[in-house]
C-alpha cells in the first residue's frame, strides 16, 4: 500500500441561502486555496474527483459545469461522484494506490438552499414501496429516534445536550453557520418539528462546499510538514429497505471502522458525519468511542450541512488537527443515504 | 366485488429557486437592455457569452466584462423536425450555434426569415429581439436571428468553434 495523505484542506463559509454566486463561483476561490496551500501545482495535480448531487441544483449535468472552477486545461484526467465528496475522495485514494497519479483534488459542492432539501432526499429512497408513500428525510430520521427512544438507548434531553454540545464548538469555527451557547431546558421546550425531532436535533440547510488535496509518499513529505496520513479508510452499505435494518445500530459503520484499523488504538479527535442528534449516539457506540475522544470540534453537521459536502468536510477538519499539532491520530466519518445506510470511516495519523 | 390493484400512479414534482450566479446575472440584466455581456478570460483573452464567472479552461475568474455584438456566423446548425414542449415554434425550425462577433464561443439560438434549405456553416446573421417596452432579463429578450446581406464567413474565421 502507499502511503496517501490529506496535505490541504479549504471550504465556503457555510451560510443558510447564498444569493449571490452560483456553485463555480463558489468553488473556484475554494480550490485555488486548497491547490495554493498543498504546495502541489495545480498543472502537477495528477486526478481530479467531485462530488456532488445534481437533484440538490435541479440541473442536470451541474456537476460537468462545476469543473469550470478547476481549469481543466490542457484535459486533465477527472472524475466524479453523485455522492458526497467523502466518496470522491475514497475515489481518489483508490486512484493513487494503483500508482495511476500520485496526487489529487477532491472537490464538493452543494446549494441546498434551491429546493426543499428535505423532499430532494425522498428520491434517494426505495422507489417502490417508499417514495410513493413521500416521507421527506426528516420524518425518516425522526423513525430511527423513535426507535432510540422506544429501546430506552436515548432521550430527548440527551439528544438536546448533542446539539448544545455541538452549537457550542462551532463558535469557534470561523466556517460554521449555526452556533453559539443553548440552554438544553429552552431547546426542550420548543415544539417538535416531526415528532420526536426538534429543530435543533435537525441540521441546518447550508450551501457551501470544499476541497482537499491528497499527495502520496515523499511528494507529501515534501510539501507538507504533518501530513494527515490516511492509515485505513473503508465503506460498506446496509439494505435499501429501511425495514430490512436495524435502525438502532450502524452494522456498516462497525464493519468499516474495524476494517479502517479504528480499533487497534485509540484515537483523539472524532469528526463524525451525523446529521441529526441521536445519530451522533448511534456511530458513538459504532464507533467505540469513549468520552475521551473530541467529537465534532467543528461543531459538526448540525452546525453546517451542505448536502454532498459535509462528508468531505469531515476528513478534511480531521486532518487539519493533525497538521495543526493538535492530535496524532484522528478519525473521520461520512454518511449518506437515510438513517445511515452507508458509512465510510477513515483513520488518520500524523 | 373486490378490484385488484395492478399498478398506481405517484406523480412526483420538486420545485427549484434558480439563482443565476454573479456572471449569468449581469448578462440576464444586459439582455433586458438589449446588450449581449460576455467576460473575457484573463489567462487567454478568450470571451465568453453567456458568462459563468469563471474561465473554463483556467479555472479563474472572469471578471472583466465585454459587449459583444448581435451578430454573428453560423457554425454549425440542425433542423429539427421533432416537436418540443417548451418551444413555441413549430417544427421543422433551425436550430443553430451563432459565433457572435467578439465572443469565442457560440451560442445557441434559433434562426427564422430564412428557408430551411438556405441555412448553411457560414452564414451571416443578426438578432431578432423583441419590443423595446418587452425587453426583459431573460433569454427570450431574443426571439431569433435572421440572415443579413453580408457574404458568409470564411471557415478558417470559426473552424476553432465547431
Amino acid at each position: 500500500m502507499r502511503d496517501v495523505a490529506i496535505v490541504s484542506f479549504a471550504q465556503a463559509p457555510n451560510v443558510r441561502r447564498e444569493l449571490d454566486r452560483n456553485e463555480v463561483e463558489m468553488l473556484m476561490p475554494v480550490v485555488t486555496e486548497a491547490i495554493e496551500a498543498s504546495g502541489v501545482g495545480r498543472k502537477e495535480i495528477g486526478f481530479t474527483v467531485s462530488g456532488s448531487c445534481d437533484y440538490i441544483a435541479g440541473q442536470p449535468f451541474a456537476f460537468v459545469s462545476a469543473i469550470d472552477a478547476v481549469g481543466p486545461w490542457p484535459p486533465i484526467n477527472e472524475s466524479h461522484v453523485e455522492m458526497d465528496g467523502a466518496w470522491a475522495l475514497y475515489e481518489a485514494w483508490v486512484k493513487i494506490q494503483t500508482g495511476q497519479a500520485d496526487s489529487a483534488l477532491v472537490y464538493a459542492f452543494g446549494k441546498s438552499s434551491m429546493g426543499d432539501i428535505a423532499e430532494v432526499l425522498t428520491l434517494q429512497l426505495d422507489p417502490y414501496y417508499i417514495v410513493p408513500l413521500w416521507p421527506d428525510a426528516v420524518s425518516v430520521a425522526a423513525l430511527q429516534a423513535r426507535v432510540l427512544l422506544d429501546r430506552g438507548h436515548i432521550t430527548e434531553r440527551t439528544m438536546a445536550e448533542i446539539a448544545v454540545r455541538n452549537r457550542r464548538s462551532a463558535i469557534s469555527n470561523p466556517r460554521a453557520q449555526v452556533k453559539g451557547d443553548f440552554a438544553v431546558e429552552k431547546l426542550l421546550a420548543e415544539p417538535y418539528l416531526v415528532a420526536p425531532l426538534r429543530k435543533h436535533d435537525c441540521p441546518p440547510v447550508t450551501d457551501g462546499c470544499a476541497a482537499i488535496v491528497l499527495a502520496a509518499d515523499d511528494l507529501a513529505r515534501k510539501v507538507c510538514k504533518r501530513p494527515a496520513w490516511i492509515r485505513g479508510i473503508d465503506h460498506r452499505i446496509e439494505s435499501h429497505s429501511l425495514g430490512a435494518r436495524n435502525l438502532a445500530r450502524s452494522r456498516s459503520t462497525e464493519i468499516a471502522a474495524e476494517k479502517a484499523g479504528v480499533f487497534t488504538k485509540p484515537v483523539e479527535v472524532a469528526e463524525l458525519h451525523a446529521p441529526f442528534t441521536h445519530q451522533e449516539l448511534i456511530l458513538r457506540e459504532a464507533l467505540r468511542l469513549g468520552d475521551g475522544v473530541s467529537v465534532n470540534p467543528s461543531g459538526g453537521p448540525l452546525s453546517a450541512n451542505a448536502v454532498m459536502v459535509a462528508g468531505l468536510i469531515r476528513l478534511g477538519e480531521a486532518a487539519m488537527r493533525i497538521q495543526s499539532g493538535e492530535a496524532s491520530r484522528v478519525l473521520a466519518h461520512a454518511t449518506s443515504g437515510p438513517c445511515l445506510q452507508q458509512n465510510l470511516v477513515a483513520v488518520m495519523e500524523a | 366485488m373486490t378490484e385488484i390493484v395492478k399498478s398506481i400512479t405517484t406523480p412526483i414534482r420538486l420545485e427549484y429557486v434558480y439563482r443565476p450566479g454573479r456572471a449569468t446575472a449581469r448578462f440576464l440584466r444586459g439582455l433586458a437592455q438589449g446588450r449581449i455581456l460576455g467576460q473575457r478570460c484573463p489567462a487567454t483573452g478568450k470571451v465568453y457569452v453567456p458568462p459563468r464567472g469563471a474561465s473554463p479552461t483556467h479555472g479563474v475568474p472572469t471578471e472583466e466584462e465585454v459587449e459583444v455584438s448581435d451578430k454573428g456566423t453560423v457554425t454549425t446548425f440542425c433542423i429539427v423536425r421533432i416537436p418540443s414542449e417548451n418551444l413555441s415554434v413549430k417544427p421543422p425550425y433551425a436550430a443553430a450555434h451563432i459565433l457572435l462577433d467578439g465572443a469565442d464561443i457560440p451560442f445557441f439560438a434559433l434562426i427564422q426569415e430564412c428557408p430551411l434549405e438556405e441555412i448553411r456553416m457560414g452564414m451571416r446573421v443578426q438578432a431578432v429581439w423583441v419590443p423595446k417596452e418587452e425587453l426583459a432579463p431573460t433569454f427570450e429578450s431574443i426571439r431569433y436571428f435572421r440572415p443579413i446581406d453580408e457574404p458568409d464567413a470564411k471557415f478558417e474565421s470559426y473552424q476553432e468553434h465547431l
